[in-house]
């Protein structure tokens, strides 16, 4: 293995001393001269029409600068492909759309404001249940989506994007199969991603052709090119803050931009609209819900011979990427399991109740989470190990797989199973696993349990990144991204790997702000892309500027600029050292050299996940603890490891591990309210409830970069739910289902309490 | 006969903030701290001391944790004005002020990246400072406790406590 001035050693992140000393400024923190504040009036019905709005006493409050209804707003169009959704309409489609903005001078007379604005509303019949949105009977949420079924994708991802996955023959599969299971299952708790940091924008207009966007998207240039497309072709320029976590929900919402760009015409003015933690909870974005009935087909070793089924989705009011959400989720079933025949239908639904978003296992978790424990039924009637299987099964060199645009993609990246048993040895798999419904351990009324859960993406190298490196003579690098700081260090890492092509010191290497107006094309950190797609476009770029540095330099050496070597700001002929210098010499004071760098979209080389969980449930009280977890991945190398671990124990937060146990979002069917939007009511682990914690990193090279490395960050959370499902499965000899395994369904299972009648049709 | 109304002199109140101390003018104008502002709201807006974080603004979530009078509180659940006469120290006082030198939690933050996103990082160094205020030798279930307060959603809950520990052991306190 290469032993790297920078790679694979722990650096202080470039932004610590900010963050530790309270400088750092997210977008809350900003205020520029003149600027008003906006807030939103938000329905408290879940359907209905608006029949009057009057704004006449708010508008009469001293500070009021703008009230909006839908009959003034600008004909800007939100939501998924094709555009649906108005900033307002007379139409309000769950307890917290949009109803009038407000613009003011202080947040307070906003307040005031909101309370005066008289609207009359006629309550139309809601429907919040995915199969009952789809009667022909049910309330129809837009005219244009007829059954309220969001129609399939064919633009996102190319005009093959990935909407199922039919391959080869069920009814062969079906002769082939030695067990075959038939199974239902949800992932319907909607929890939320809930970063600490509300969302946020400011928006100011020079003229009324340019908009400047201050947001804390976690990919501030593709949210410029996203909203040029929901705004028409007017100038604007996106700048981002750094993001008080994202976890994908805030990679583009127009639903607080919009808003506030509307506002900022309106009145002339900068407008900052910050949600409060309330609207953030109960009015921005939940997971999709997700329900599946499959059947699955499977021999007595493991082979998988058909999987089929409905994956039924359900988006609440509207999801901005609901179709990209399957089509990469349905890519991602392909990863987990080697399977010659598949017909895996989705359907994706709208529902009264708030909007669904990207989040952190972009539809992947919620498709796995549904499937997962459906096919843990065939692993059960097969008596295999579940390790054994998904070693079996994962995708490997060599093997192929449909990626979410449609095309067959031929795995060329590394086989995992060398992670797989070093995780496995690691948590002590062999010895806890007792087989299915079999407890690890019973002492009096507490029972231990394990489970393990996989995923993995191939989007460790979607879409593009472009970069420039630019050499000062000073013997700085400045690189040119709109990459996002959200939480990751991926910022620092970038640094890193510049120093380490260039062999500078660490802190002469900066990137510039996250400006769309100074960076070339990014689509920002998502899909764990940060470390192969943004990290070759700015290797790439860092490579093109010292071969241009070289060519300056040769003639000083009077050799070929191959011959070159660079350290510290200096140039010297390799292997002669004894004579350096420095960049100034031969470029002089008054040039620089600027690299190019791009990326282009490569999804040959998945990445992997491995989670082992162990629980212990209290069978008199139904309390289910996590004692312990062990992460199992293979990067390639390593940046920084630090960072890394960082990402491996997010598998617990950001709606992950922990929407098996207590994360979900409340939803009362009766009044169509969601009712723990607080962060007392919605459940979160803290300090003094953390279980063990372990991780197993290989660092088997990667045909990817330079470094070998690939990203693996977003999709940590994902195994976990479904391996909690297991292991309390196993600890109490009952299979469950049911996300999340709060104590009364645990009770329930163990028939401690009575049974009620579980949601879905068939 | 009408009285002439008697010209009250305005309310004052003074907050001393990381040492130094302000006054203010209590009213609904917009260079004035109203009596319904949160020591949070104030300390942000009208003192720009940003680090302070909002984020849940119920008391949930720790991010708004400050020392006040040396111990840890949610700036978000207590009023501007219920705090005059107290000792109130930021993430932005925890520093040297001539050196610039930093608090050995935060550099030890730094050396073991004990955070993410960074959102709730002031609020968990304040509610550590507290804790070492009065403890200066935790255990490490006494930190989990102390912090039980503060949300962190990257989860880097780990390398905070990495990061405390080695804090109390070169201290020499264990």
């Amino acid at each position: 293995m290469t032993d790297y001035r920078f790679i694979g050693k722990s650096t202080p992140r470039k932004d610590a001393r900010d963050i530790v000393t309270g400088k750092i400024k997210f977008i809350n923190d900003v205020t520029i001269p003149n600027m008003l504040y906006g807030k939103v009036l938000r329905s408290p019905f879940p359907h209905a029409l608006i029949k009057n709005i009057d704004t006449a006493e708010a508008m009469r409050i001293p500070g009021v600068e703008a009230v909006l209804t839908h009959k003034d707003v600008p004909e800007w169009m939100g939501g998924a492909s094709p555009l649906h959704v108005r900033i307002l309409d007379n139409k309000v489609r769950y307890v917290g759309d949009g109803v009038a903005l407000v613009a003011a001078e202080t947040e307070d007379i906003c307040e005031e404001a909101l309370r005066l604005i008289r609207v009359e509303y006629e309550p139309l019949p809601a429907v919040y249940d995915v199969e009952e949105a789809l009667q022909p009977e049910a309330p129809r949420l837009y005219d244009m989506f007829p059954g309220n079924l969001m129609p399939p994708e064919n633009r996102i991802f190319g005009p093959h994007t990935l909407q199922e996955v039919v391959i080869g023959d069920v009814d062969k599969g079906l002769e082939e199969a030695d067990f075959i299971i038939e199974g239902y299952c949800t992932y319907e708790n909607i929890p939320n991603p809930m970063p600490p940091e509300p969302p946020g924008v400011i928006a100011a207009w020079e003229g009324s052709d340019t908009l400047t966007v201050w947001s804390a998207s976690q990919g501030p240039h593709m949210f410029k090119v996203a909203l040029q497309k929901r705004m028409g072709s007017i100038n604007l320029q996106s700048i981002g803050s750094p993001v008080g976590a994202s976890y994908g929900s805030k990679f583009m919402s127009w639903q607080y931009v919009l808003p506030a760009a509307a506002l900022a015409k309106a009145t002339g003015r900068p407008v900052k609209f910050c949600y409060g933690k309330a609207e953030h909870l109960a009015a921005f974005t939940v997971r999709l819900g997700s329900r599946i009935y499959g059947k699955v087909g499977m021999k007595k070793d493991g082979t998988v011979t058909f999987v089929s089924g409905d994956w039924l989705v359900n988006t609440g009011a509207f999801s901005e990427t609901a179709q990209a959400m399957v089509a990469v989720g349905c890519g991602e079933a392909q990863l987990m399991l080697r399977c010659r025949n598949w017909n895996l239908k989705p359907k994706v639904v709208c529902t009264n109740r708030t909007a669904s978003g990207q989040i952190r296992g972009f539809g992947g978790q919620e498709l796995k989470c549904a499937l997962t424990p459906i096919i843990t039924m065939g692993m059960e009637k097969a008596g295999l190990d579940p390790v054994d299987f998904f070693k079996k099964n994962y995708v490997k060199p060599g093997e192929d797989f449909y990626w979410r645009d449609g095309i067959r993609w031929v795995c060329r990246g590394i086989d995992f199973s060398a992670a797989i048993d070093r995780g496995a040895e690691t948590f002590g798999w062999k010895e806890k696993w007792k087989g299915w419904l079999i407890p690890t351990s019973v002492k009096g009324a507490k029972r231990r349990g394990v489970g393990v859960g996989v995923h993995g993406n191939a989007d460790v190298g979607e879409d593009v990144s472009e970069a420039f490196v630019r050499l000062d003579p000073n013997g700085t690098a400045t690189i040119y991204s709109g990459l996002a700081e959200h939480g990751t260090g991926q910022r620092s890492s970038i640094c890193k790997m510049v120093a380490e092509i260039l062999q500078l010191p660490l802190e002469r290497v900066s990137v510039t702000p996250t400006d769309s107006r100074v960076n070339p094309f990014e689509l920002g950190p998502v899909g764990s892309r940060g470390t192969y797609a943004i990290g070759s476009a700015v290797i790439a770029a860092a490579e093109d500027a010292k071969r241009q540095l070289f060519e300056r330099m040769a003639q000083k050496f009077n050799v070929l600029p191959e011959e070159l070597e660079t350290k510290d700001g200096t140039v010297y002929v390799k292997g002669r050292t004894e004579t350096k210098i420095p960049w100034i010499k031969g470029m002089g004071y008054d040039s620089t050299c600027m690299g190019h760098g791009r990326f282009e979209p490569d999804f040959s080389q998945p990445n992997f996940m491995m989670i082992f969980t162990e629980v212990e449930v209290d069978t008199g009280t139904g309390k289910v603890e996590l004692i312990r977890v062990v992460g199992a991945t293979d990067v390639g190398q390593v940046i920084d490891p630090l960072s890394l671990t960082n990402q491996l124990n997010g598998c617990l937060g950001s709606a992950g591990i922990d929407s098996a146990l207590f994360e979900e979002t409340v939803f009362d069917t009766r009044l169509g309210r969601i009712m723990n939007p607080n962060m007392i009511d919605y459940k979160w682990r803290t300090f003094s409830e953390l279980p063990e914690m372990e991780h197993v990193i290989l660092e088997t090279p990667f045909p990817s970069h330079r470094f070998h490395a690939i990203g693996v960050g977003e999709i940590t959370p994902s195994p976990g739910p479904s391996a909690v499902l297991m292991a309390v499965s196993n600890a109490i000899g009952v299979r469950m289902n049911d996300y999340p395994l709060t104590p009364d369904k645990v009770l329930r299972a163990l028939k401690k309490i009575a049974t009620t009648k579980r949601r879905g049709k068939r | 006969m009408t009285s002439i109304p008697k010209k009250h002199p305005p309310h004052t109140l003074s907050l001393t903030v990381n040492g130094e101390t302000h006054s203010f003018i209590l009213g609904k104008g917009p260079n004035e701290v109203s009596p319904s502002h949160t020591l949070a709201q104030t300390l942000r807006e009208k003192l720009g001391l940003t680090g302070t974080k909002i984020s849940c603004d119920r008391g949930a979530c720790g991010s708004c944790t400050v020392l006040l009078n040396g111990k840890a509180v949610f700036s978000c659940m207590l009023l501007t004005v219920e705090c005059e006469g107290k000792e109130i120290t930021t993430i932005e006082g925890l520093s040297d002020p001539k050196t610039g030198n930093l608090d050995p939690l935060q550099q030890s933050f730094i050396d073991h990246t004990a955070f993410q996103c960074g959102f709730c990082t002031p609020g968990i160094i304040m509610s550590t400072k507290a804790l070492l205020n009065t403890n200066p030798s935790p255990t490490v279930d006494e930190v989990k406790e102390a912090l039980s307060g503060n949300f962190c959603r990257c989860i880097s809950h780990y390398h905070v406590l990495d990061a405390v520990m080695d804090v109390v052991k070169k201290e020499g306190n264990q």
